[in-house]
């Protein structure tokens, strides 16, 4: 089973030389920090900076400097700053090559819902439905089940929406999942997990195609 | 062959004296935008005299409601605020407890549709269609069309009285230079509402700023004037570690 680091990790392979990527918050910016070194990638952030770097050294923290996220970061060299109408052209346009960001849940058509538990606090949906509506490479990272051991890859999500039919594929504490066809298509395993733990904690359908390798990560 | 502009000509000038002029013909009941993501790059001059002004039932358009002591926080403190139109609202207690006890209305919007709906404002655009939202609540009640196989749903301008906007330099013709990502909602708000207001950290004389490296054209900028004091608060400080 694999731990946040490790479905970063496994995400990160996912990152191809050229891409420009937005990271969620949570899991998808730990992503950032396993991308293979040999690779030309841009981290986009949707509050306006493309070419996002690392967080600053204590002392040198610019207020006008933060990610979407509200941490204070800095800019690769090469990095531009622009406004929010521009930043979602590049995310609307499909400029942008991949998003990457957590899901409360997934359902097998590749809906997903993300931003809003009724009778709980909304604070709301930010840039989320914005991305999932427009990019055509989504990647969901996220555990499998809830705390209550109940499955967050569902046939029909329960919580309102942040888009539908967006999500092409799931990694998760146990698995690698592709979506098509209105159903999850088991990729790969995590480290030590078995097929049948796997269709335990999915409740949507499952295809399961001949051998499922293990992840190599 | 005739000539053009063969005279001395005056730049159209912008500048006020101080926010009280700035922001004279604010009143209670208005529609207002103002520029910020979280707390980076808010208004924070304009914001501090809407408290002292003490309007009330304004509707806010902008992305965030700042924190409880700072930001639209001061607002919403004071109870000012009638509606507030934002993507993301998590960080305001205040802002908690006055929505789940009905007194402030709340509007959630698709973050790229809201910074549409005012570039579709500054721009003269009266809607757009986005798929963002589509199949949501965010889509309830509203026009849906399908275009290359993709449904889309009809998002309208906004209609804003002021506009309230933070850069980092400017010029008496209202010419406008934002700093890292303190730019983010507030080149798209000018021009959005019938009066924009920008403040700056620097106000440098007419010429001094680079035509070429102008972010937002003065045309869009109404009233200018150099903020007293600017807090620059951040909300997530995060660092590394020095190897």
């Amino acid at each position: 089973m694999l731990d946040k680091n490790g479905i970063a990790k496994r995400i990160a392979k996912e990152v191809k030389n050229g891409y420009y990527v937005n990271l969620g918050i949570g899991i998808p910016t730990l992503v950032a920090n396993f991308v293979r070194d040999d690779i030309e990638v841009e981290f986009q952030s949707e509050n306006g900076v493309l070419g996002m770097g690392p967080f600053p050294f204590e002392g040198e923290e610019d207020a006008d400097i933060i990610n979407a996220g509200k941490q204070t970061i800095t800019a690769m060299p090469g990095a531009s700053f622009f406004d929010s109408a521009t930043s979602f052209s590049m995310i609307r346009g499909k400029h942008v090559h991949l998003t990457i960001l957590g899901a409360m849940e997934v359902a097998e058509n590749g809906d997903i819902a993300n931003w809003k538990i009724p009778g709980k606090m909304v604070k709301g949906m930010g840039g989320a439905m914005d991305l999932v509506a427009s990019a055509d490479n989504i990647i969901v990272a996220m555990m499998h089940a809830n705390k209550r051991g109940e499955s967050k890859l569902l046939k029909t999500c329960s919580l309102p929406l942040t888009g539908v039919g967006c999500v092409t594929k799931v990694v998760t504490n146990l698995a690698v999942l592709e979506i098509k066809n209105n159903q999850f298509h088991l990729l790969e395993r995590a480290p030590g997990v078995s097929v049948e733990d796997i269709q335990k904690a999915t409740e949507g359908t499952l295809i399961i195609e001949g051998e499922i390798p293990e992840m190599d990560i | 062959m005739n000539s053009f502009l063969n005279k001395t000509i005056l730049m159209i000038n912008k500048k006020v004296n101080n926010v009280q002029e700035a922001l004279a013909g604010v009143k209670s009941n208005m529609t207002l935008m103002l520029g910020g993501f979280g707390l980076c790059g808010i208004p924070e001059n304009s914001i501090a005299e809407l408290v002292n002004l003490g309007i009330r039932n304004v509707t806010c358009i902008s992305n965030n409601a700042g924190v409880d002591d700072f930001g639209l926080g001061l607002l919403l403190q004071n109870k000012q605020i009638k509606k507030m139109i934002s993507s993301y609202v998590g960080e305001n207690d205040e802002f908690e407890r006055q929505m789940l006890s009905g007194e402030l209305e709340v509007e959630l919007t698709p973050q790229g549709t809201l910074a549409e709906k005012c570039r579709a404002a500054q721009a003269g655009f009266p809607a757009f269609y986005t798929p963002a939202g589509y199949g949501t609540e965010v889509a309830e009640g509203k026009e849906t069309r399908e275009f290359n196989g993709k449904m889309h749903v009809l998002e309208s301008a906004y209609a804003a009285d002021f506009a309230f906007v933070k850069a980092w330099k400017g010029d008496a013709a209202g010419n406008l230079v934002f700093k890292g990502t303190a730019r983010n909602f507030n080149p798209c708000m000018c021009g959005a509402a019938t009066i924009t207001v920008a403040e700056v950290e620097v106000l440098v004389p007419v010429g001094e700023l680079d035509p070429n490296n102008i972010h937002t054209p003065g045309i869009f900028v109404q009233r200018i004037f150099q903020g007293e004091k600017y807090e620059k608060r951040i909300e997530q400080r995060t660092v590394r570690q020095r190897d």
